[in-house]
């Protein structure tokens, strides 16, 4: 089943780098991942890749294969005719650190500045409830396993540095739409995403969607109707003035959520002893022996 | 991301920076190592409780583990059937772990869980529901309830983004407060831990680098939580990540902890089986727990002639019997499909080695005779994607082809119950690299649960440390020198070893010789071939370069993998019986003369000690809980008076709550410290 395959894997640092030629063994049922990883057991032993599950749950193995952003550890290699040469890069928006390992702490920032999930008060932990049907919409964007292809193929950042100040991306618009989509979120979210995180700049062109590998509607279901509702409620300063105002005291208010959580033993669960404390420890070692 | 932590202190207090890598430093009141489910709960908590916290990652925030985990949360809230309640909880847990567990520690769990579930909520996590618009439950195996709180199959997903979004919201809170996102709880991904630093007994803080520039680094800190997670790197056929290489367990070992029930290694009876790259990748219970039935290549539905003698009166003796429970399950069995899963996983192995195994090696799990492809789409999404996707195959239409891979080791750092913390003063461990909890075999939900109880309690038990020391240990130069020693070893070897040939010696050894049925002479084999290993590792050579290196990180690993390979097959060759996840071939039967033993692992003089442990015996009140005919299946006969059903009870308790009150106290002393490391064999 077996057969040699020629791989061109680009090499190199923020300094600069090339494609670098490799011949390698495939054999059956493999995927990309797994000739990275024969060509660092063979012949590059210090080739940076990242991954974790193998699975294409993590979101780890981004790269650009033959010119198309994947996840390397879903890439069959049965994608492929036996004599195509394969290229293997970093993916491009992303500053590269060594190899096919880039820096994506722009995503990490962008996931910062999203305001966090508003619980309503006074409802207590185990008195949630909600239907399927209304978490389903936000349950789909949760799918999401941050491997940044999406923000990698979208043209407002990926051609335009200058534009990652204003824009947070596919990924993040998508957040803030999943937050707003949720059946007991208080806060109101659809200015946050025009103001604050550049939805204007996305013009709708769905690169986004068609490279996401679990295959969220990004644009139809989280971008679109953000917009739609964003143009409802622009037009109406008192909401805008309103919203402004509700920011600060949210923002004081979030300092509530410090609980310590054995403290707060929750709705019972049928224990017959009382919530189980954390005792005072002692300094340990000699003392209680 | 920025650097708070950076401190000057340390440089000031007159410690020189020699040598050619310079090594950064950065303090805090707690470093979790780990950014699974068990490391942001621990953080979470130890913030709430007003501690600045480091998280220290291998991988990036968010790809921890713990993402990949698929079928459920294990709580018992109640929502699917309202019988349940922790007591069935503690029962399952003990059951499934044959009585090994550390009672206290299933007890917390079983109590705890359904808090730390409910909590999550808050968070923001968006579970499955049932009709009421509850947190729906699932069904697995060995829970006698539907009991498993999930979404869809990627519920690990949802447990690590809802974990890291709250991370994200106290940040906020900081930033808002202070200006600075990272001010109190900082994340420093992509960093390895290789050692911790002791200022005489306590722990000082921890050493290691940064992947991406190879840069050393030092933290300084009174208080370490490991979270590290699991061995499973040691094995070849694996449902485990890079990430799985015991770093947790060693780095313990090394600073002076125990690790408990380390022969105890569960194999996952199905994992894919083809095609050979993807051999081992995990196939989720939820198939079994949602109506999928194991045939062999005969059609039989094998698992009917597996049920073990001690497991016969709950579940099913045929397989209409076993469809019923699915829609009524107060008045039928459950099917053998949904034993704990070492019984399934031997029953697998037996089939395939009888020759009733499918083309590839493995049996065949079905759901598309049992229920129609919409459904299973919907219920079972990431399968349905994982099958087509790797091996083409399209699971609504025909079976799948599994069998065991390795997947979650029940051994760990000893700890005590209550507080997550070491026999090290300073060092507490909690999710998969803690044992006990689970006994000799952990059921499926219940780790996930696992992290979040012992997470939480973990910084709790971390910040209350801190609050009762008075003075700051401190971190010595010659530490970090013999610390930077060990990590540029490699570097400047030359022309010895390949890492990555000595990993996959290491992992067909352990594969071939200390994997899922094992005999003596195999495990001698193996731990002759590890002492050779063990020659050779100090010998890896890598190429120089320190930026984002795998080779380099690869040899580094190779010493953690070693000394927890050396610890398990110790262990297992110790003892001498079958029970949860060890199979001996030699001792097919479980002793019960072996349930109050357990198998202690330290180091001394850079070997692996093993020596034996007494089992704390039940509270009373927790043993009552079980009726007498099923402790008789596994405890002697002298262990079980003072049981309720011995009348009448309060006379006969008079000195049995004399004895509870010496254990509870005896537990905390041998967790608490023992310099000499000299525990006395109890069940001898
Ligand atoms: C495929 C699969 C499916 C599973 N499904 C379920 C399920 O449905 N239900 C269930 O209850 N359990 C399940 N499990 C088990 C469960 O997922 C794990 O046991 C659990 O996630 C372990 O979590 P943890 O917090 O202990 O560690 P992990 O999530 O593994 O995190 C370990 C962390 O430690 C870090 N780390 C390790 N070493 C170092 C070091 N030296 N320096 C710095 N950082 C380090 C890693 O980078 C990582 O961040 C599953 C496991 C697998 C593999
Ligand atoms: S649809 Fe919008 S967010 Fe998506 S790629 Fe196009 S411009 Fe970017
Ligand atoms: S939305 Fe899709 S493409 Fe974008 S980061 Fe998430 S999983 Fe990747
Ligand atoms: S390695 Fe996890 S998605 Fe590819």
């Amino acid at each position: 089943m077996g057969y040699q395959a020629q791989f061109k894997v680009w090499r190199g640092d923020a300094e600069g780098g090339d494609f670098v030629d490799y011949a390698v063994d495939v054999e059956e049922g493999e995927v990309v991942l797994d000739i990275m990883h024969r060509i660092q057991a063979t012949q590059a032993g210090d080739m940076a890749v990242r991954w974790n599950c193998k699975a294409g749950k993590c979101g780890s193995c981004s790269a650009e294969v033959n010119g198309r952003p994947r996840l390397m550890c879903m890439t069959r290699m049965s994608t492929f005719e036996e004599d195509e040469e394969i290229s293997v890069a970093p993916i491009r928006t992303f500053p590269v650190i060594r190899d096919l390992v880039t820096d994506v702490d722009f995503n990490y920032q962008k996931a910062r500045e999203v305001p966090a999930f508003a619980p309503p008060e006074g409802l207590a932990p185990g008195e949630y409830r909600m239907s399927q049907v209304d978490v389903e919409r936000s349950q789909e964007f949760r799918k999401c396993i941050e491997c940044y292809l999406c923000q990698n193929v979208c043209h407002v950042v990926r051609d335009h540095e200058e534009n990652k100040q204003e824009f947070s991306g596919p990924r993040y618009l998508m957040r803030i739409a999943e937050l707003d989509m949720h059946p007991l979120d208080v806060r109101n979210r659809k200015e946050d995403a025009q103001e604050e995180h550049g939805l204007g700049y996305c013009n709708i062109t769905k690169c986004c969607t068609e490279v996401c590998p679990e295959h969220i509607k990004i644009t139809d279901n989280a971008l679109i109707p953000m917009k739609e509702r964003v143009v409802d409620r622009k037009y109406d300063p008192l909401v805008w003035l309103g919203k402004k105002i509700f920011k600060r005291q949210e923002l004081e208010q979030r300092g509530a959520t410090g609980a310590r959580s054995l403290d707060a033993p929750g709705p019972d669960n049928g224990s017959a002893l009382d919530a189980d404390h954390i005792a005072h420890i002692e300094q340990r070692g000699g003392a209680q022996a | 991301m920025t650097d708070p932590g950076t401190t000057t202190a340390f440089e000031a207090a007159g410690a020189p920076e020699t040598g050619e890598a310079p090594v950064t430093h950065h303090t805090y009141d707690v470093v979790v190592i780990g950014a699974g489910g068990a490391g942001l709960r621990a953080a979470i908590e130890a913030r709430l409780r007003g501690k600045r916290v480091a998280i220290i990652s291998k991988s990036l925030f968010g790809k921890a583990h713990t993402v990949m985990a698929e079928g459920g949360i294990a709580a018992s809230m109640g929502n699917a059937n309202p019988r349940d309640n922790w007591e069935v909880h503690f029962r399952d847990t003990m059951r499934g772990g044959k009585f090994l567990n550390n009672w206290r520690m299933a007890e917390l769990h079983a109590k705890e869980a359904p808090q730390r579930v409910w909590e999550l909520e808050t968070y923001g996590a968006l579970f499955d529901r049932t009709p009421e618009g509850k947190i729906s439950q699932r069904n697995f195996g060995g829970h006698q309830f539907p009991r498993l709180a999930h979404v869809g199959d990627r519920t690990g997903l949802e447990l690590i983004r809802t974990l890291q979004q709250k991370i994200v919201s106290l940040q906020q809170e900081d930033f808002a407060r202070t200006g600075d996102y990272e001010s109190d709880l900082a994340v420093y991904h992509e960093y390895t831990v290789t050692e911790l630093l002791k200022d005489g007994d306590r722990i000082a803080g921890a050493f290691g680098y940064r992947r991406p520039t190879g840069e050393l680094v030092c933290f300084h800190s009174a208080a370490v939580v490991l979270a590290t997670g699991g061995v499973g790197k040691s094995f070849k056929v694996t449902s485990n990540s890079w990430e799985y290489t015991g770093d947790g367990h060693a780095l313990a070992m090394r600073a002076g902890a125990k690790l408990l029930n380390m022969e105890f290694v569960q194999f996952h009876p199905t994992g894919m089986v083809w095609p050979p790259s993807v051999k081992g990748i995990l196939v989720t219970e939820s198939v079994r727990g949602d109506g999928g039935v194991l045939k062999n290549s005969e059609g039989e539905r094998f698992m009917f002639n597996y049920i073990p003698e001690v497991f016969r009166e709950q579940y099913a003796t045929s397989e209409d019997e076993g469809d019923r429970w699915y829609t009524d399950a107060d008045n039928n069995r459950r099917p053998p499909e949904l034993l704990p899963r070492d019984e399934v996983a031997r029953a697998i192995n037996n089939e395939v080695k009888e020759g009733r195994g499918s083309p590839a090696g493995g049996v065949y799990l079905d759901v598309s005779s049992r229920m129609p492809a919409a459904e299973i789409t919907r219920r079972l999404p990431s399968m349905y994607h994982q099958f087509k996707e790797l091996a083409d195959v399209d699971i609504t239409a025909g079976p799948m082809e599994v069998g065991p891979t390795c997947h979650y080791v029940m051994g760990g750092v000893e700890v005590d119950p209550d507080t997550a913390a070491s026999a090290v003063p300073g060092l507490f461990a909690a999710g998969e690299v803690a044992g006990g909890m689970h006994g000799s075999n952990r059921l499926g939900g219940n780790s996930l649960s696992d992290l979040l109880v012992f997470g939480c309690r973990a910084g709790a038990g971390a910040a209350a440390y801190l609050d009762g020391l008075d003075e700051v240990p401190s971190v010595s130069e010659q530490s970090i020198t013999t610390a930077r020693e060990d990590v540029e070893r490699p570097i400047h070897n030359s022309g010895g070893e390949n890492a990555y040939t000595v990993h996959q010696e290491l992992q067909q050894t352990m594969n071939d010789l200390v994997g899922i049925i094992r005999k003596a002479d195999e495990m001698e084999l193996a731990l002759k071939k590890l002492h050779e290993l063990k020659d050779r590792i100090p010998r890896v050579a890598v190429d120089g370069r320190r930026a984002y290196n795998p080779g380099w990180h690869l040899a580094l690993d190779l010493r953690n993998m070693l000394m927890v390979s050396e610890c398990i097959a110790k262990a297992a060759l110790e003892r001498q019986e079958s029970r949860g996840g060890h199979t001996r071939d030699d001792y097919p039967t479980m002793d019960e003369n072996w349930r109050q033993e357990l198998l202690v692992c330290s180091l001394r003089d850079d070997e692996v000690h093993l020596e034996h442990q007494g089992q704390p015996a039940m509270r009373h009140d927790l043993f009552d809980l079980f009726e007498l005919d099923e402790l008789k299946k596994y405890y002697t006969g002298d262990e079980l008076g003072g049981h309720r059903s011995d009348a009448p009870p309060r006379q006969s308790r008079g000195t049995e709550d004399a004895g509870d009150e010496a254990e509870r106290s005896s537990t905390t002393v041998e967790t608490g410290g023992d310099p000499g490391g000299e525990l006395t064999g109890g069940g001898a």
